[in-house]
């Protein structure tokens, strides 16, 4: 019956309304604590948030009631709400469905007007002037008033609001070239350029359409990762099996997952085992086998067997919410190199229009001396060669038209943003989060790699390495000493007794009945297995159990110690047998991923609080100058450690996320390596989900591509609009071409970004 | 110099004197947030697009965009790590604890559009 008690501990979260001091939180925490079955409601101010354990269900009406009591207000239990506005993030396929079909009406009526013009041109107006004017205002009117409304209305409700932007351009672009053409009809002193703007109006659209597809693309990754989560659940209720939607699990429900079926949320598996496909929460490609008392991720794909999991996490704390949550963040957060583009755009558009009236009042101040100047490149630009024969008026209004349009503050706006977007949907899809996206710049400059080498460069935990046999042991194998060593171990819960279960259960060995089981503390365990006398321990312990240890090869011993490894003895019937040594063992990958970084330039330093012989034999193995191995290096000297090492590169460290907190904090870029299911981690810049080293080569080369990637973005918006803006401004640009290249710049950019998707990061 | 080219070099300056103060030198509309929760509207820009808060007391910014441009649809407070998209006529809420004082801009993606958030005593 104790354990049913255990079972139901809950957890709750509540949002609370209404909250502005401390003095509030303590009146709710009192009122949430009233009711039947809270054990502990704390209340966080900031995040306005009630965080209640309790002993059975509670009624969450009684809460509400409670709550209400004191002047506030719970609101409507809100375990997914967060996401939900997430879910609309996708501009919905039928808004991009009008924007297309905005876009082909707005041609169809562009492209007629176009082929009308460029007859003009080259020929002569047909059927006459004034029917030319009148035709092409007339065709104009369409794509300029319908599909450009809500450009118009945005452009021109921004300045009511004095202020600007991309689509206050396009507006006063188009009502300017659209004005001549009426105009044109009154007077041959003014150009018809109505035309004109039909056509800049079909551009803009055209490129806001592209434009929007690729940013979908860009922000396509995240979007998955919001469809992986399964949408129900089957539990067991009453021990029926029923279906439930995933919102309605709780917190010790048991689940049933069959083979094939994605797991609603995390858990815990208390009956089964299968094979689960990781990939899409942690980037591994191969699955991974889970037996029970193992956690699973929700959204995971079971592969072969039945599972029953206990739910231990639900909506927010679930991992995948919490990655989501990372990549907003990470989306959300600045980029040094962004401040000057930033600072750029938010005066952008009222310059262009300062600019524009300069264009304007020195064209028709010095219609000749312009006209004269974009006149010598009337062979190369066709529109230059009649800009003499027009009025100055007309002259003025076609310069003006340029500048207005060719302008584009949405390159500079999108240019770091979606590079960012891409990479932190990228690096989620690989198991490497983002937290800040400052760390991508501060990379570039990263000379030196500090690593903590227990669970980075080591697996965190010992293995058994070498099995030692006494002299004239024969009738032992190496085989029949592990088994009765870990027999005699099994009921221990001491890491080294756990890594010598683990390796007979690993060699197939099975394990004898233990009796008369008994740990020393500090020293070993006792025990009887099959009626044999069993001490595993420490020499100290064997000597103090008057074993005969004449067959003891302290040589053999001492060399396994310089080797860094820990060594057990064995007696059986008070007779000294065998050893067995164990050591933290160097992970698959990380000398290969260690050369790597060497490759990339930096200087891998190992970090250990192992004495020098030891943290030395380990450097060696995975590739580390001895002179880089700072060794007996206590917790609490990591950060200095860190320090010193920053007067002379600038550092990257990486560790785990809880107990190197400090140095991951201390370090220019902190990299937090997780052991995957925790990632809630508030250190660190990156987050490495797997323990794999290779993965933090991966994480430093998708930081260096997205800032590259984002330098190259900015280059190209200014580039753009340095040398653009001029021209446009000379008379050079046909108001037609300078929108088309306008739109095609932000496309660029936005495309540009997409490409970081095709870097290889893996190794 | 002709007297008609002086005329529009005049008006010219006057008009770009005219577009530099109707753009930075205009008045925000400034909201003193009273309660925990602030509207705003999104329109052809925020309305407000200065908000004062009270240091250390947290606000929930709710959030209603009514202009169908896309150039608004998604809202930036750099100092607190958020960008939010904000779907057409949905409200959205937006906490934050306004926990040192200062002056904190928001704006748009692309940041064309802008507000500020006071943080006082």
């Amino acid at each position: 019956m104790k354990s049913d008690n255990i079972q139901l501990q809950q957890k709750l979260t509540l949002e609370i309304e209404g909250m502005h001091c401390a003095s509030c939180v303590k009146l709710v925490e009192r009122a949430l604590k009233k009711v039947p079955g809270v054990t502990k409601a704390s209340v966080n101010l900031a995040t306005n948030k009630a965080y209640i354990d309790s002993d059975k269900e509670i009624d969450i009406n009684i809460a509400k009631n409670e709550v209400n009591s004191v002047g506030y207000a719970i609101k409507d239990t809100s375990r997914h709400s967060e996401n939900n506005s997430e879910m609309d993030q996708d501009p919905s396929l039928a808004e991009m469905e009008k924007a297309r079909q905005k876009m082909w009406l707005s041609w169809g009526f562009s492209l007629p007007v176009a082929i009308w013009m460029i007859l003009e041109m080259l020929v002569s107006p047909w059927p006459n002037m004034y029917l030319f004017n009148l035709g092409i205002l007339i065709l104009s009117v369409v794509p300029i008033f319908f599909p450009g409304f809500a450009t118009l209305n945005t452009g021109f409700k921004a300045l009511k609001n004095r202020t600007a932007n991309m689509d206050t351009l396009i507006a006063l672009g188009t009502t300017v070239a659209f004005i001549t053409g009426p105009l044109s009809l009154l007077t041959d002193q003014i150009n018809n350029y109505a035309g004109v703007g039909a056509m800049i109006m079909s551009f803009h659209l055209t490129g806001r359409f592209v434009e929007a597809n690729a940013r979908g693309r860009a922000s396509q990754a995240i979007k998955r990762l919001l469809e992986l989560g399964a949408k129900t659940a089957r539990v067991l209720q009453n021990g029926q099996e029923i279906e439930i939607q995933v919102e309605n699990l709780k917190v010790n429900d048991i689940m049933i997952v069959k083979p094939g079926e994605k797991i609603p949320t995390d858990g815990k598996i208390i009956e089964g085992q299968s094979s689960i496909d990781e990939s899409m929460a942690t980037g591994e490609s191969l699955p991974v086998t889970k037996k029970k008392g193992d956690t699973v991720i929700g959204a995971t794909v079971n592969f072969n067997g039945l599972l029953k999991i206990k739910v231990t996490k639900i909506g927010e704390d679930t991992f995948l919410s919490q990655v989501i949550k990372l990549v907003e963040q990470a989306q959300g957060s600045r980029i040094p190199i962004q401040e000057f583009a930033d600072k750029v755009t938010s005066v952008f558009v009222p310059v262009i229009l300062m600019l524009a009236i300069f264009t304007f009042t020195l064209w028709l101040a010095f219609p000749d001396k312009l006209s004269q100047f974009s006149a010598i490149f009337s062979f190369f630009l066709p529109w230059t060669k009649n800009i003499a024969v027009i009025s100055p008026l007309s002259r003025a209004i076609f310069a003006t038209i340029a500048v207005l349009v060719i302008a584009c503050p949405c390159a500079l706006g999108l240019a770091t943003p979606t590079a960012l977007m891409v990479a932190s949907g990228l690096g989620a899809e690989n198991g490497i989060l983002i937290r800040k996206g400052e760390a991508l710049q501060t990379m570039k400059d990263v000379k030196a790699v500090v690593l903590d080498k227990t669970g980075t460069i080591t697996k965190g935990k010992p293995d058994v390495t070498d099995v030692l046999l006494a002299k004239t042991a024969q009738i032992l194998s190496e085989g029949s000493l592990l088994q009765l060593a870990a027999s005699a171990e099994s009921g221990s819960e001491h890491p080294l007794a756990r890594a010598i279960v683990e390796k007979a259960k690993k060699d197939g060995l099975s394990l004898q009945k233990v009796t008369a089981f008994k740990a020393v503390s500090g020293g070993g365990i006792k025990a009887e297995v099959s009626g044999k006398k069993i001490v595993i321990g420490t020499d100290k312990l064997l000597q103090e159990e008057n074993v005969n240890l004449k067959e003891f090869d302290s040589n053999k011993v001492e060399q396994l110690e310089t080797e860094g490894k820990t060594v057990v003895h064995l007696s059986i019937d008070g007779v000294y047998r065998g050893s067995i040594a164990l050591a933290d063992t160097i992970k698959d990958d990380s000398q290969q991923a260690l050369s790597e970084l060497k490759k990339m330039g930096f200087s891998v330093f190992m970090l250990t609080g192992d004495n020098l012989k030891t943290a030395r034999a380990i450097a060696e193995k995975v590739g580390i100058y001895a002179e880089n191995v700072l060794a007996k290096v206590m917790p609490d000297q990591k950060v200095a450690k860190v320090k010193e090492l920053q007067k002379k590169y600038k550092v990257a460290f990486v560790g785990d996320g809880i107990n190197d907190a400090p140095a991951l904090t201390q370090a220019d870029v902190g990299i937090a390596m997780g052991t995957g299911t925790d990632i809630a981690i508030e250190a660190g810049d990156i987050i490495l989900v797997r323990g794999e080293l290779s993965l933090l080569v991966s994480a430093i080369r998708l930081s260096k591509a997205a800032y590259n990637k984002i330098v190259q973005n900015l280059f190209w918006a200014f580039f753009y609009n340095i040398v653009a803006i001029p021209l446009a401004f000379l008379g050079l640009l046909h108001p037609v071409i300078a929108e088309a290249a306008m739109a095609s710049s932000s496309i660029t950019v936005v495309t540009n970004a997409n490409l970081l998707r095709r870097t290889v990061i893996k190794t | 110099m002709t007297p008609d080219q002086i005329i529009i070099l005049l008006s010219g300056t006057l008009g770009i004197i005219f577009t530099y103060w109707f753009f930075f030198a205009g008045k925000d509309t400034v909201l003193e947030a009273a309660g925990p929760k602030v509207n705003i509207k999104v329109d052809g820009g925020y309305k407000p697009s200065v908000i004062k808060l009270i240091k250390d007391k947290p606000v929930e910014l709710s959030i209603l965009r009514s202009d169908p441009s896309d150039c608004l649809e998604e809202i930036v407070l750099p100092v607190w790590n958020i960008k939010k998209f904000l779907p057409l006529n949905k409200e959205i809420n937006i906490k934050i604890n306004p926990d040192k004082k200062g002056i904190f801009p928001f704006h748009c993606g692309m940041n064309m559009f802008h507000g500020k958030i006071i943080v006082e005593d």
